[in-house]
C-alpha cells in the first residue's frame, strides 16, 4: 500500500514547549524507515505522538493512517488499526501477568475488528509460535508484565507483543538501547522475519549498528523538530563515521 | 452522648436480655453497664475515632430484637453463598440469633464443638466462662461494652488440643429485617494446643433496610496451633458496621487473619492481636474497595509482648466517588521481646479527586534487636502502565480494570484457601465493573 503514512507538518509540544516544528514523511506498506539525530531533536516525541500519548500536545498538521485520521483516535484505536510502538523503556506492571494482558490485548483488538475473542488453545498456540521467534522463555508469561524483566528481556518482550499483534506500521523507539549484541541480533531477526509487503518499520535510533541487522530503505535526519535529511541507507554509514555536525551545518547554510 | 437512652433501654428491659441468653454472658453484664457509663459510645474526639463517628452510628432509633422474636431469613438465598468447589461446614446467625440450618449434617472431629454461643454457654458453662469476654476490652472502647451489655447470643467453637478441623468453617451473618435494626454479634473462637481451624465469616444484608450492627470476635490460639480468618463483607449502603477482632496467640502459634470489604456502607473494624508466647507469628490483612460515599476504617494493634515473635500486615484500599477510607496501624514491641520480625503497609489508590484516604502507622519499640518496617502510600493509578496498555489496544476500562485488580490481588493472593481465592477473585473484578452494586446480599453473589 502506497502512503501507509502520511504525516504533513506535523507540530507538537510538551508541557508548553515547542518540539516538533513541521514534520513530512511518508512511509508505504513494505518500507523501512530509520530515523536518526542528535539527543533531542524530538525522535521519541514524534513516536509518543504518532501513538497519542495523552502527555503530547499536537499543535498543527495532519497524520493519516491507511487513509484515516490518525489523531482523531484514541491511543488504543490507533492500535488496532495496526499501529504498534516499541517503547524505549516498557514498563512494569505488577501483578499484571503477561498472559493475562496479552489476551485482554489480543481479544480487545478482536472486538474492534467485530470477532468473537480467541479460543483459549489457539491462544496458547499462538503465544508459544511467537515466543520462539523471540526466544522468550514461557515462564515469562506467568510474571507480571515486565517486572524483574533484564533489559535485552524487555525488548525481547516487545518485539514478542509485536508479533502477537501483527501491527502494519511498527515504530522501535532505540530498540537497540540497552542490548548486547547477541540480544540485539535475536531482537533484529524477530523484526526480519515480521517484515512482509504489506507491513512497515520505523527505526529510531543513535546508531548504526542496529542498521546492520535491520536494512533500511530510507534514511531520516530528525533535528531540532525538522526532517533535515532525507537518503538512502549510505546516509546512516555516512552518520556514523562523520556524526551529525556536517549535515546541521549544511542545513544550516541552506537556510542562510 | 447517645449511650444514655441504651442505657436507660437496658436497665428498663435487663430482665428481657438475660431471659433470651445465657448465664455465663450474664454474668459479664454489670461490668459491661459500668464501663458503657464511664467511656461511653466512641466519636471524633478519641485519635482512634478521629476519622469514624461512631457514636453517631447509634443515634437514630433503633429497633432491637431483645425479645428475641423469631425473625425469619430467607436460607434459600443465603445459600447462594456457597464457595464453588469449597465444601464447607456451614452456620448461620440470623441477625443477631444462632440459626439451626437446614444444610446436610455436619460431621466434626472428636471433641470439637460449634454452634450457638448461648446454647454452648448453657451446656459447657466452666469452658465458656473461662474464655467468653476475656479479650474483648471493655475498658477502652464503648462498643466492646455495649455489645458485652445487649448480646444475647452468637457462635462458638471450640477445638480440643491436637484436633485439627480440614473443612473450613463458614459463618454466614445475615442481616433481614423489615424495620431498622441493631444487632449485637458474639463470636468466640478457641483452639487448643496444636489445634487447626479455617474460618470463614460471610456478613451479609439480605433486606435494603439500615442495619447497625457490633461485633465482637475473640480468639483463643493455643500454643502452636494454626488458625485462618477471612472476614467477608458484603453488605450494602444502608449498613454500618463495627467489628472488634481480638486475638490472643500462645507460643509457636500462627494466625493468618484477613478482613475484606466488598461492599458496605460505613464501616469501622478494629483488630487487636496480642503475641503472648514466643514464636507466634501472625499475618494481618485487609483489602476494601469503596466508592460513592462508602467508608471503610480498619485501626490494627499489634502487641509484640514475647521474643521471636513475627507479624506481618498488608491493607491495600481502592477508593473511587466521594468514598473515604482510614487506616491506622499500630505495632508494639514491648521491652525484652528480641527478634521481633514486624513488617506494616498500606497502600491505597484514589480513582477521584473526591477520594481521601486518612492513613496512620505506627511504631513504638522497646527492644533493641528487631526487625521492623512499616510504610504507607496513597495514589493513583500508574499513567505509564494505564498508556502502555492502550498502546496494546486495551482499552481505557479495562486497562483501569487490570491495574485495579493487580492491586487488590496481591492481598486477595495471601489468602490460603484456594477456592475462596478464586472466587474472591471474581468477586472483586464483578465489584470493580458495578456488578455488585445492587448487592443485597447473597443474591449478587453467585
Amino acid at each position: 500500500m502506497n502512503n501507509m503514512l502520511e504525516i504533513r507538518d506535523l507540530q507538537a509540544s510538551v508541557a508548553d514547549k515547542q518540539i516538533l516544528k513541521g514534520i513530512n514523511l511518508t512511509v508505504n506498506a513494505g518500507e523501512v524507515h530509520a530515523i536518526m539525530g542528535p539527543n533531542g531533536s524530538g525522535k521519541s516525541t514524534m513516536s509518543n505522538v504518532l501513538v497519542g500519548h495523552p502527555g503530547y500536545t499536537v499543535t498543527g498538521g495532519s497524520v493519516t493512517f491507511k487513509g484515516k485520521d490518525l489523531l482523531a483516535m484514541p491511543a488504543e484505536d490507533r492500535s488496532h488499526e495496526g499501529l504498534f510502538l516499541s517503547f524505549q523503556y516498557p514498563v512494569e506492571i505488577p501483578g499484571v501477568s503477561m498472559t493475562n494482558f496479552m489476551r485482554t490485548a489480543i481479544n480487545e483488538k478482536r472486538k474492534y475488528q467485530g470477532l468473537p475473542p480467541m479460543a483459549p488453545t489457539d491462544f496458547l498456540k499462538l503465544i508459544k509460535e511467537k515466543r520462539d521467534l523471540v526466544k522468550l522463555d514461557a515462564k515469562f508469561m506467568n510474571r507480571s508484565v515486565n517486572e524483574g524483566f533484564s533489559g535485552g528481556e524487555k525488548k525481547r518482550n516487545e518485539i514478542f507483543q509485536m508479533a502477537m499483534l501483527e501491527p502494519s506500521l511498527s515504530i522501535l523507539d532505540e530498540t537497540d538501547s540497552g542490548l548486547d549484541i547477541d540480544a540485539l541480533r535475536i531482537v533484529a531477526d524477530g523484526v526480519n522475519r515480521l517484515k512482509s509487503p504489506e507491513t512497515a518499520v520505523i527505526v529510531i535510533t543513535h546508531y548504526q549498528r542496529l542498521l546492520d541487522y535491520i536494512k533500511p530503505d530510507i534514511v531520516h535526519v530528525l533535528y531540532q523538530g525538522r526532517i533535515i535529511r532525507t537518503a538512502g541507507p549510505q546516509l546512516a554509514l555516512e552518520l556514523e563515521e562523520r556524526g551529525y555536525d556536517w549535515v546541521i551545518k549544511e542545513f544550516e547554510e541552506s537556510q542562510k | 452522648m447517645f449511650e444514655k437512652n441504651y442505657i436507660e433501654l437496658f436497665q428498663e428491659n435487663r430482665a428481657l436480655v438475660e431471659r433470651g441468653s445465657s448465664g455465663v454472658m450474664n454474668a459479664l453484664r454489670d461490668r459491661a453497664l459500668e464501663s458503657l457509663k464511664t467511656y461511653g459510645l466512641p466519636s471524633k474526639k478519641l485519635e482512634e475515632y478521629l476519622h469514624t463517628d461512631v457514636s453517631a452510628w447509634f443515634e437514630p432509633d433503633w429497633g432491637m430484637n431483645l425479645a428475641r422474636l423469631d425473625m425469619p431469613v430467607d436460607m434459600a438465598q443465603a445459600f447462594r453463598c456457597n464457595v464453588p468447589n469449597l465444601s464447607t461446614l456451614m452456620y448461620f446467625l440470623a441477625n443477631d440469633s444462632y440459626a439451626e440450618s437446614h444444610s446436610a449434617s455436619r460431621v466434626l472431629p472428636d471433641g470439637v464443638i460449634a454452634g450457638s454461643l448461648k446454647e454452648i454457654s448453657d451446656s459447657n458453662p466452666e469452658l465458656v466462662s473461662e474464655y467468653y469476654g476475656r479479650l474483648a476490652d471493655l475498658d477502652k472502647t464503648g462498643t466492646a461494652a455495649f455489645n458485652t451489655l445487649f448480646a444475647q447470643d452468637g457462635f462458638m467453637v471450640y477445638v480440643p488440643d491436637g484436633v485439627c478441623v480440614e473443612k473450613p468453617l463458614q459463618l454466614v451473618t445475615l442481616l433481614q429485617s423489615k424495620v431498622d435494626l441493631l444487632v449485637n454479634r458474639r463470636i468466640l473462637v478457641v483452639l487448643g494446643r496444636g489445634a487447626q481451624l479455617k474460618m470463614l465469616l460471610c456478613d451479609h444484608a439480605l433486606s435494603a433496610n439500615s442495619f447497625l450492627s457490633t461485633q465482637v470476635i475473640e480468639v483463643f490460639a493455643g500454643q502452636d496451633s494454626r488458625f485462618e480468618l477471612y472476614d467477608l463483607e458484603e453488605t450494602h449502603t444502608r449498613n454500618h458496621r463495627v467489628s472488634e477482632l481480638y486475638i490472643r496467640q500462645e507460643a509457636g502459634s500462627w494466625v493468618h487473619a484477613d478482613s475484606i470489604t466488598l461492599n458496605n456502607g460505613s464501616t469501622r473494624n478494629s483488630s487487636f492481636v496480642t503475641l503472648a508466647g514466643r514464636g507466634a507469628s501472625l499475618s494481618l490483612n485487609g483489602a476494601a474497595i469503596a466508592d460513592s460515599s462508602q467508608h471503610v476504617d480498619n485501626l490494627t494493634f499489634v502487641d509484640h509482648r514475647e521474643p521471636d515473635c513475627t507479624s506481618s500486615e498488608l491493607f491495600k484500599y481502592v477508593l473511587d466517588g466521594q468514598s473515604t477510607g482510614a487506616f491506622a496501624g499500630k505495632v508494639l514491641v514491648r521491652p525484652g521481646s528480641q527478634r521481633t520480625v514486624s513488617q506494616q503497609t498500606n497502600r491505597n489508590i484514589c480513582l477521584t479527586r473526591q477520594a481521601r484516604m486518612f492513613t496512620q502507622p505506627q511504631l513504638e519499640i522497646y527492644a533493641d534487636d528487631v526487625k521492623c518496617s512499616h510504610g504507607s502510600t496513597v495514589g493513583q493509578l500508574d499513567d505509564n502502565a494505564m498508556f502502555y496498555m492502550r498502546q496494546r489496544g486495551i482499552s481505557e476500562k479495562e486497562a483501569r480494570m487490570l491495574l485495579m485488580l493487580a492491586f487488590v490481588a496481591e492481598v486477595i493472593g495471601m489468602v490460603e484457601l484456594d477456592a475462596l481465592r478464586d472466587r474472591l477473585t471474581r468477586l472483586v473484578e464483578k465489584r470493580f465493573r458495578g456488578e455488585l452494586s445492587q448487592c443485597e446480599g447473597c443474591r449478587a453473589c453467585r
